[in-house]
Formats: structure tokens, sequence, C-alpha cells
């Protein structure tokens, strides 16, 4: 069995990688429709996203691990991570869901992290501000699909409509922790490595509330709700992804692929 | 990825009409030299409806087995064991997603709609490749299937690129050039694993081998002397070449590859025959093929069941999608 | 002239698309999908045709819009409409009376 590998705590590695496994895990779980999409047309969307996010997934990672600076490449920090040590918020890991559950996760998602890249190609940090400059276009795509796919269904029939009320009242209260601030946040917004995750909040709302607006839905009221993902304190569903997600490289030690 | 030799129409055969008129002699007469001639036909071309109906029913057969092989590679996305080879896998289901929607968009050319295809499919009533029948038990399964049955698809995809029906041939070409980049990442991902990878690993890879040689060399269908509608497909530049010819090419290029790898192929009667320049091989159990093909193979009811559960599930998003668009087509309408 | 039996529910319509791959080059087809709404279809011609390669435009129109010269060859007449690309069942509306063929 491979040993899992001991994270830096530093705050500018932390602030990494909760960009890398948002990316990472919402990318697992895009990954899981292809074959079972509604329409052909769409596997082939749903995996070109899948495809981005581990793209974008695989870039920070290679240099949160230049960052860190005790030599994990970006499988070993993929895969042979402590469930604690994903830092993720916990939005991205949930089932994934009917196909409502997904494009709203989608929209929720791709929204908050195409503001996040816009932030991040201005980073302090050169390599960041690479990686972001090219993901912000992917981002922008991503969050189009995903309104498009939110409002056809939120205003298209009563049953569509119907799945898309219960896709957003499960959903819209882990947006919280998107813009919970803590150390991590105050850290990067001081060394000009990113800014704090709160300050897209206003922006993203707006959005998100353009969007609901024209799907015929309403904006559902803040519950007082926070998920815990981003301290590594995930919901019941992280375990599964990652026994799925690390089982070859934790069976395999020394293998190579 | 490739239709099997679809020689196994068996019931069709009474598609050709007994008594033709003097008017449709002639222009069967002028189409067969049209062919003859290399000619192209495209989709508003006059052609004997037999001519039309084994092309819907190839290339239709040949879209369902990309969409069906989607889901024994697909199986492994989520447990690939590199984020480099998470994505290789993801692009190349896409890939095999995109190969079957540019063959309905062919079929469709020629009197079928999508839906009727997916229904033909969902009810058992058309085929799709045996091979994606066959479970994808271990991660080496992956990259075997990329070395041989991506390898068969090919050999037996790049003379269809000459089809005289030119919506399959420019499909076709298109998805030859996307393919080799298949078969080239499953190689090279056993090529690791044996010359850099561990004992495990090594076992893995022979393991798979093991199992998907004999269902690979049975994608190139029945023998020759089996495959009774060969001979009207190869008069109308359908099929180009033999499927025991395709078969025996294949053998003979694995026999090479699996000697890089490092590799057996579990079949004891290989052997360089110098007089025929070719590869002997073994007994085909064709016991095996007929039944997969029936139905009665290790996957095909949960191959099938996936397919139609996707659809069934996606019905209320088709329906939504639509009932929107005609929501807004109205007022798109009234602002023009 | 149907293969099998109509399915239930609608299918969503079926477009045409053509990619510029370059500047200074012409629109080429390079197939069809099918896709609920124009935006679909452009959104997915992006992610099917054009993978490989930055086209820098699609186009998308719908299948049924496209207007076809005749083939140009006499003997044709076997076909009823002349002026379609295609031989697809849905592009020819029937009256209801005959629209189960």
């Amino acid at each position: 069995m491979q040993a899992s590998i001991d994270i830096a705590s530093d705050a500018a590695t932390q602030y990494l990688l909760r960009i890398g496994d948002t990316a990472l895990i919402l990318g697992q779980r895009l990954g899981e429709w292809t074959g079972h999409a509604p329409v052909l047309e769409e596997d082939i969307a749903l995996a070109n996203m899948a495809l981005d996010l581990i793209g974008q997934a695989r870039a920070v990672f290679s240099h949160a691990g230049a960052v860190e600076g005790r030599g994990h490449d970006e499988d070993q920090l993929a895969f042979l991570r402590e469930e604690r040590d994903y830092r993720n918020p916990t939005l991205v890991e949930l089932p994934r869901g009917d196909f409502a559950f997904t494009v709203l996760r989608n929209a929720m998602a791709a929204t908050f992290l195409r503001l996040l890249w816009t932030r991040l190609q201005a980073s302090g940090d050169e390599e960041l501000a690479a990686i972001a400059a090219k993901a912000v276009k992917e981002a922008r795509y991503h969050q189009q699909h995903a309104a498009d796919w939110v409002v056809r269904l939120g205003d298209g029939t009563e049953e569509s409509r119907r799945r898309m009320l219960a896709a957003l009242e499960t959903l819209w209260p882990y947006a919280a922790e998107l813009f919970a601030d803590d150390a991590v946040d105050e850290a990067a917004a001081a060394s000009g490595l990113g800014p704090r995750w709160s300050e897209l909040k206003s922006d993203w709302q707006a959005q998100m509330a353009e969007v609901l607006g024209e799907a015929g839905l309403a904006v559902p009221a803040e519950a007082p709700f926070l998920s815990t993902g981003k301290r590594g304190v995930h919901s019941e569903h992280m375990g599964f992804i990652l026994a799925e997600m690390q089982h070859l490289q934790r069976a395999y030690p020394g293998g190579v692929w | 990825m490739y239709t099997q030799a679809m020689d196994t129409a068996g019931k069709d055969a009474d598609a050709r009409k007994p008594v033709r008129s003097a008017e449709e002699a002639m222009l069967e007469a002028r189409f067969d030299a049209r062919i003859d001639d290399g000619a192209f036909i495209e989709a508003k071309d006059w052609m004997p409806e037999h001519y039309r109906k084994t092309l819907v029913r190839q290339i239709s057969q040949h879209a369902h087995s990309e969409i069906v092989g989607m889901l024994p590679e697909g199986n492994w996305i989520t447990r690939a064991p590199t984020l480099k080879r998470k994505a290789i896998l993801l692009a190349k289901v896409q890939d095999e997603g995109g190969h079957g929607l540019y063959l309905y968009a062919a079929a469709e050319t020629l009197g079928t709609s999508r839906d009727q295809m997916l229904e033909a499919l969902h009810t058992g009533k058309a085929k799709y490749s045996s091979i994606f029948n066959y479970p994808t038990l271990t991660w080496a399964d992956v990259g075997t299937i990329g070395w041989l049955v991506d390898g068969a698809a090919i050999m037996n995809q790049v003379p269809i690129c000459r089809c005289s029906y030119a919506p399959y041939a420019r499909a076709m070409v298109r998805i030859c050039r996307e393919e080799s980049f298949h078969q080239r990442q499953g190689f090279e991902s056993l090529l690791v694993m044996m010359q850099q990878g561990t004992e495990a690993q090594k076992a893995m890879v022979q393991d798979a081998v093991n199992r998907w040689w004999w269902p690979s060399v049975m994608m190139f269908g029945p023998p020759d002397d089996q495959s009774p509608n060969s001979a009207q497909s190869m008069r109308w530049g359908i099929k180009r070449v033999s499927n025991d010819e395709l078969r025996q090419k294949f053998i003979d290029a694995a026999v090479e590859q699996a000697k890089v790898l490092g590799v057996t192929l579990p079949d004891p009667d290989l052997k360089w025959n110098e007089e025929r320049q070719h590869h002997d091989y073994g007994r085909i159990d064709w016991d095996e093929f007929w039944r997969v093909i029936g139905g009665n193979g290790p996957c095909n009811r949960e191959r099938l069941a996936a397919r139609v559960k996707a659809w069934e599930d996606g019905a209320w998003v088709r329906e939504a999608a639509l009932a929107h668009a005609a929501k807004h087509e109205q007022t798109f309408k009234e602002a023009a | 002239m149907n293969d099998n039996v109509k399915p239930e529910g609608a299918e969503w319509p079926l477009w045409e698309v053509f990619v510029r791959t370059k500047a200074g080059l012409d629109h080429k087809h390079c197939g069809s999908l099918h896709a609920a709404d124009a935006k679909m279809a452009i959104q997915m011609a992006r992610d099917v045709y054009t993978r490989r390669q930055e086209g820098t435009s699609v186009w998308v129109v719908r299948a049924d819009q496209i207007v076809a010269s005749d083939p140009g060859d006499k003997d044709m007449y076997f076909d009823p409409m002349e002026d379609k690309v295609y031989r697809h069942p849905t592009f020819y509306k029937l009256p209801g009376s005959v629209d189960h063929m």
C-alpha cells in the first residue's frame, strides 16, 4: 500500500491546493457522465469540460508542488493525500445527481471560477497568472454552457422546472463556503498571490441572480449552513471519491504509468 | 471505434425485389458503371434500395459501436492512475462520442433519423461490434483496447475512406485522422508498464492481453466463406477488403508489436509461414463469436441497459430543451 | 420510407455545421448534429467539430432551411423533393392523415 504524502501548511500552498482541488474534484464528477448523458452531444460537451478542469488541476498542482518545495509532483498531490488534506469546497464533491443538479452545480462553480481566474490574471505569482490567462477562457465557456442549460431547464417543462427547484434547494446552501474567508485568504491577499474568495461574492451573486431570473427561478434565502471542505473537513461523499480515484496509486506502490 | 463486418445481416436477403422495371434496370446499370469508374455517390443521387439499406445498417451499426464503446473505457476515467492518463482517456472517449456523432450524421443523409437508429439499438434490433461486450477489468485493459481493438478498427476503417458513398467516406477520413492517437496512446501505456513498471503491473498487462486477444481477432467478422453479403458490398464499393485479409494483416502486425512489448499472445499456434509470408494462427472459437453476437457475451445486457437508461433518464431533458426552444422561437419571430 | 417504427417523442432538429479553420479560407461543411436551439447548436458545433483546431468561425444552419440545387440528372424523378439536402424523413411534412409512414 502506498502511504500518503505530508503536505506543507503554508498559506501559499494551501491557497493553490484549494484551486487545484476544486478543479480536480469537479472534473472527476463530470467525468462520471461520459456515456450516460441525455444526448450524445452533451456526452461530448461534459467530457470537454472535465478535460479542461483536469488540465487546470494539473497546471495548478505542478505549480503548487514547486511552491511547496517538497518535491511533490502533480500526481502525488492529486492521488496521495489524506482526505483531510484536500481543500476543495464541499460543493464540488457532491454526487452528480440528475442533469439539473449537474448543470446548476456547474453554473455555480463556473461562475465562481471565472471570477477567480479573472482576478488571478493579476496575481503577483507569474506562473499562476499564466495559468489563469488560459483557464479564464475555459471558465467562460463552461459558465455559458451551464447557464444556458439552467435557463432551458428552469423554463422548459413542468418536470424540468421541478427538478431545477430541487437542485437549487440542495445546492444553494453550499455556496456560502465559497466566500467564507480565513487566514489563507488573508495571506494570499496580503502577498498579492490572489484575492480573498469573499471579494468575489457580490459579482457571483449578481451573475447567479441574472441566470436564475432568466430561468424563472427565485434566488433562495440564505440558510445558516456552512460547509467546511476548504478546511479539509468534507462531506461523507469525499471518502468514496478518493477511494475510487486513489486506488491504483495506492495499490501499486512504485508503479509507473 | 469500429463496425464489425456486418455480413451477419442474415434475414435481410429479401431486400432485392424480384421483378424490376426496365427503367430501374437501366438506372442500376448506370449506377454500377459509376461505381466501377470510382465515382462517389452523394446523398441525393439515385441509388438501388438495397445499396441504401445496406449503408444505413452498416453506418448506423458503426455509430452504435462507437457510443457503446465509450462504456468499457469510460468505466476507468474516474480510476485512471495519473492525471495525464485521466486526461488522455477522457479525450479518447470523447473522440469516440464524436465519431458516433459523425456517423449518425452520415447515416441520416440516407433517410433515417437519429431517434430511429437509437430505437433500433435500444430494442436490440441493431447490432454493434461484439468486442464491446467484454468487461474492462483492470487498467491494463484500457491500454490493451487501444493497442488491439483500436488497431483492428483502424485496419477496417482505412479502406472505408474510399467507400463509394461519399458522406460515409468523408466521415471516415475525419475519424481516421483522429484515430491514430488512440492506438498509439494505448500501446505507449502498455510499453511504459512493461518496460518501467513493477512485476505486478507487467502481470496485469499480460492478463489483459490474454483476455482481449481472441475477441480482437474476431472483430474482423466471420471467415470469407461464411460471409454471403460481402460480395455485394464489395461490388458496390462499400467494402473494399475481405475479412480474412484484414484479419491476417492485423495478426501479422500484432505479432511484431507484441515482441516490442514483451508480452505473449495467447495462441500457441502462432507461427511464421515462410511460404505464405504470413503468420499462421490457431483455430478461432466461432461459437463464442456467435454467442456474443447473439446477446450472450459477458456484458451485452449491461451495455444495452446502460444505453437505454441514459436515453430514458434523459428524456425529460430533451423534452425540456425543445419546450424551451418552442417558447422562445415565438418571441424571436416576433422580434424579427 | 422508414426503416423502423416511429419512436416516441419529438426529435431535436438537425443542424448543418460549417467551419472556417483559418482567416482567409472559406467555411467548409463538416457535418451535422442535433440541437434544440441555435445557441446549443453553436456550442455543440464547437465541441464536436473544432476539438482539435481553433476554428475561427462556425456557422450552423437548420438543415431544413437549406435549399439545394437539383443534382442535375433528369433521371432523378424517383425523389419527391429535389430542393432538400437529405432524404431525412422529418424534412418532408406530410398531411396528418398520412404522416404515419
